[in-house]
């Protein structure tokens, strides 16, 4: 049984948003029948089509398919449109209190689904909901890596950049691809070491002065783009508490959450942020 | 909240008179049945008893039966000792719906140089009989075919299949897990040369097993370094397990009748109330001789991971063919090799009964899941014209 977190029950049970919008101003379409989850999102603007006054989700999927089709509608209402497309597969998760690793598809699906709706809705092309096909990705060629649920490879290197993936299980976990024959695996192990490859390129260094300001933004970017990435290999998650000027506050979760080595963890978060952004951070954990 | 458990096919409930049976012997009556001295020799006893009782089951001898630690165990030793003793046979064959305790090892295979021949099943869940015939040849070391899925119920031909194999010179194992105990098995009466039994899955306790062995058959042993089950299988013998395996195996014969009445009747109520009451649903292996407790339905444009959870809510308890549910992505290999439409693989239910359900609980699933498909396919962008049509 997954170990759905309260909120991801309800959203299930109670799916806010669930319908149609005859009148429409956008309208995404992503997954299929055969690809076991589909997601059809309705958008409305206000009168200067500017602000999202309302969205409604029609979803056939498993529970967290549902629960986050729900969160997505109910986080992009009163949105600008750009405003909604800045919203990340992970935020969708973290809405939800977070999903098992194995669902995180889910959350991108709801994120495609958006990204396809305001695609159409700006009049780019998008290819046509397809019922053998896979997601179907506004603007984006690319070349079909994983034929058993149609992603590009342009698809797969934007999840696995913005998401910070590192094996190709992971992948499977945020996209399906490699979920079904596996014969796609070795290309997406290329995709990965792709991806890390033009990370590796830009090395970050410490900054020199910071303002409190700028520092509390930049222990959230490290912790995000650095930090979270890696517990979530060991099946581990850590949550910021608090910042108190050089004071940083996480709570461990899952996997990390009563691990005996968390002592360590928290030394390891503390040793990447003395790197990153400022010498005298000191890092404390608090209960979970 | 009571759970209503329909999942017999994954697990069963330990009969309680079962458990007292094996009871006496962690805390008071422990000793090794391998000892030389009285304290051991009472729980040998126990084990002899045991050991007739589950011959007496499968209609066996009871030196033909090795205990084992669970129903893959027994696969994995089977295949295995078939390759050892058949060294120039280079061929296995099996089936497309077999489960993974022997798939897996069979596709294992082929890295090792063996050919593998998977017999496909038609949209019934059938057996490919033409193909095996065609297949069997005296490169065959084994021909290894499940007696009953675990997914649809649906029973394969094992005594005509073990003629076959047997007509090449191959070894005939089959997976009986889902068989033993539900329908009458009579091995004094049978081709088969090795049979899987798990205690799980007839009302004894995780972690025992049986691997019958014909008598005669050349056999070597996957466990060595000890004397047991007649240098059989090595390891002090999981006496409490065994002594409550036994027990399991002299309810289930007394019970026989009843699960092909009873629970039977109870099943075919469910599969008929349920299929009257939702539109595009179809039964898994409809048409096919299927086990008594088991009925798979499929229900288009939903998903079974949803569904699940909605039942798990009401205490219902049923397991899914779909993907989301075992994490895998693709709807089971069972239901794919069948050619079950993807409309609805990924929305099929698996209910599996046993002899402790009742009518009661029948009535309450009957209630509650019509009103479950409707919601998710209220919810779905997918069937909305069939079903707009429909009412
Ligand atoms: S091609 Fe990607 S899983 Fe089959």
């Amino acid at each position: 049984m997954w170990d759905y977190t309260p909120i991801v029950k309800d959203h299930f049970l109670n799916p806010r948003n669930v319908g149609d919008i005859p009148d429409a101003d956008a309208v995404g379409e992503v997954g299929s029948l055969a690809c076991g989850d589909a997601l059809k999102l309705y958008l409305k603007l206000d009168e200067n089509k500017e602000k999202i006054v309302d969205a409604k989700f029609q979803t056939f999927g498993c529970a967290s398919a549902i629960a986050s089709s729900s969160a997505l509608t109910e986080m992009v209402k009163g949105k600008t449109l750009d405003e909604a497309l800045a919203i990340s597969n992970q935020e969708i998760a973290d809405f939800l209190g977070g999903l098992p690793e194995e669902k995180m598809h889910c959350s991108v699906m709801g994120q495609e689904a958006l990204e396809a709706a305001v695609a159409k809705y700006r009049g780019h092309e998008v290819p046509a909901h397809s019922h053998d096909h896979g997601p179907a990705y506004p603007d984006q060629e690319g070349t079909i890596v994983c034929k058993c649920f149609g992603i590009t490879d342009i698809f797969l290197k934007k999840v696995i950049e913005t998401n910070h993936l590192t094996t190709a299980e992971q992948v499977t976990h945020f996209t399906k691809a490699g979920g079904g024959c596996g014969g796609c695996i070795p290309k997406i192990k290329e995709l990965i070491d792709e991806v890390i490859g033009t990370r590796a390129e830009e090395p970050r260094k410490r900054p020199e002065k910071l303002s409190n300001m700028k520092k509390m933004q930049l222990i959230q970017e490290v912790l995000e783009r650095d930090i979270r990435p890696l517990l979530w290999a060991d099946g581990g998650d850590l949550e910021l508490i608090d910042i108190d000027g050089s004071r940083v506050q996480v709570a461990f979760r899952k996997a990390c959450a009563g691990c005996a080595s968390s002592g360590n963890t928290a030394r390891m978060v503390e040793l990447k942020l003395r790197d990153l952004v400022a010498e005298d951070i000191v890092v404390e954990e608090v209960p979970a | 909240m009571k759970e209503i458990y329909l999942d017999n096919n994954a697990t069963t409930k330990v009969d309680e008179a079962v458990f007292e049976e094996m009871r006496p012997y962690f805390c008071e009556l422990y000793g090794n049945p391998s000892s030389m001295h009285f304290f051991g020799g009472q729980v040998q006893g126990k084990v002899v008893e045991a050991r007739n009782r589950v011959a007496a089951l499968l209609g066996a001898s009871p030196d033909e039966i090795i205990f084992t630690a669970c129903g893959t165990e027994s696969d994995n030793a089977a295949i295995r000792s078939a390759l050892e003793v058949f060294p120039d046979r280079r061929h296995v064959i099996t089936s497309r719906v077999e489960h993974p305790a022997v798939l897996t090892q069979c596709r294992n295979l082929t890295q090792k140089g063996y050919r593998v021949t998977e017999i496909g099943v038609d949209g019934a869940g059938r057996l490919d009989m033409d193909e095996l015939r065609g297949a069997v040849d005296d490169d065959t070391a084994i021909v290894s075919l499940m007696w009953a899925n675990n997914e649809t119920g649906v029973i394969f031909p094992v005594e005509e299949a073990a003629a076959i194999a047997k007509s090449k010179g191959a070894l005939f194992h089959t997976d009986a897990v889902q068989a033993v105990g539900k329908i009458p098995i009579n091995m004094a009466d049978s081709r088969i040369d090795m049979l899987s039994v798990s205690g799980h899955k007839l009302h004894a306790p995780k972690g025992i097993g049986v691997l019958y062995l014909r008598r005669g058959t050349p056999y070597r042993p996957l466990l060595v370094g000890g004397h047991q089950e007649r240098n059989r299988r090595a390891g002090t013998e999981n006496a409490g397990a065994i002594i409550a395996l036994g027990k399991a195996c002299e309810l289930a014969g007394q019970h026989m009748e009843l699960e092909n009445t009873q629970v039977k009747a109870m099943r075919d109520r469910l599969q008929k109330e349920l299929m009257a009451a939702i539109p595009y649903a179809r039964v898994n292996g409809d048409g096919a001789d299927r086990l008594p407790n088991t009925t798979s339905i499929a229900f288009e444009f939903v998903e079974g991971e949803s569904i699940l959870m909605h039942l798990s809510e009401r205490g219902i308890c049923a397991s899914s063919g779909s993907a989301c549910t075992s994490g895998s992505l693709e709807p089971s290999h069972v239901l794919r090799a069948m050619g079950v439409p993807f409309t609805c693989a990924h929305g099929s239910i698996r209910f599996s009964l046993s002899r402790f359900n009742t009518e009661a609980e029948i009535d309450l699933v009957i209630r509650e899941l019509p009103p479950i498909i409707h919601l998710l396919r209220q919810m779905s962008p997918f069937g909305r014209e069939h079903l707009k049509a429909q009412q």
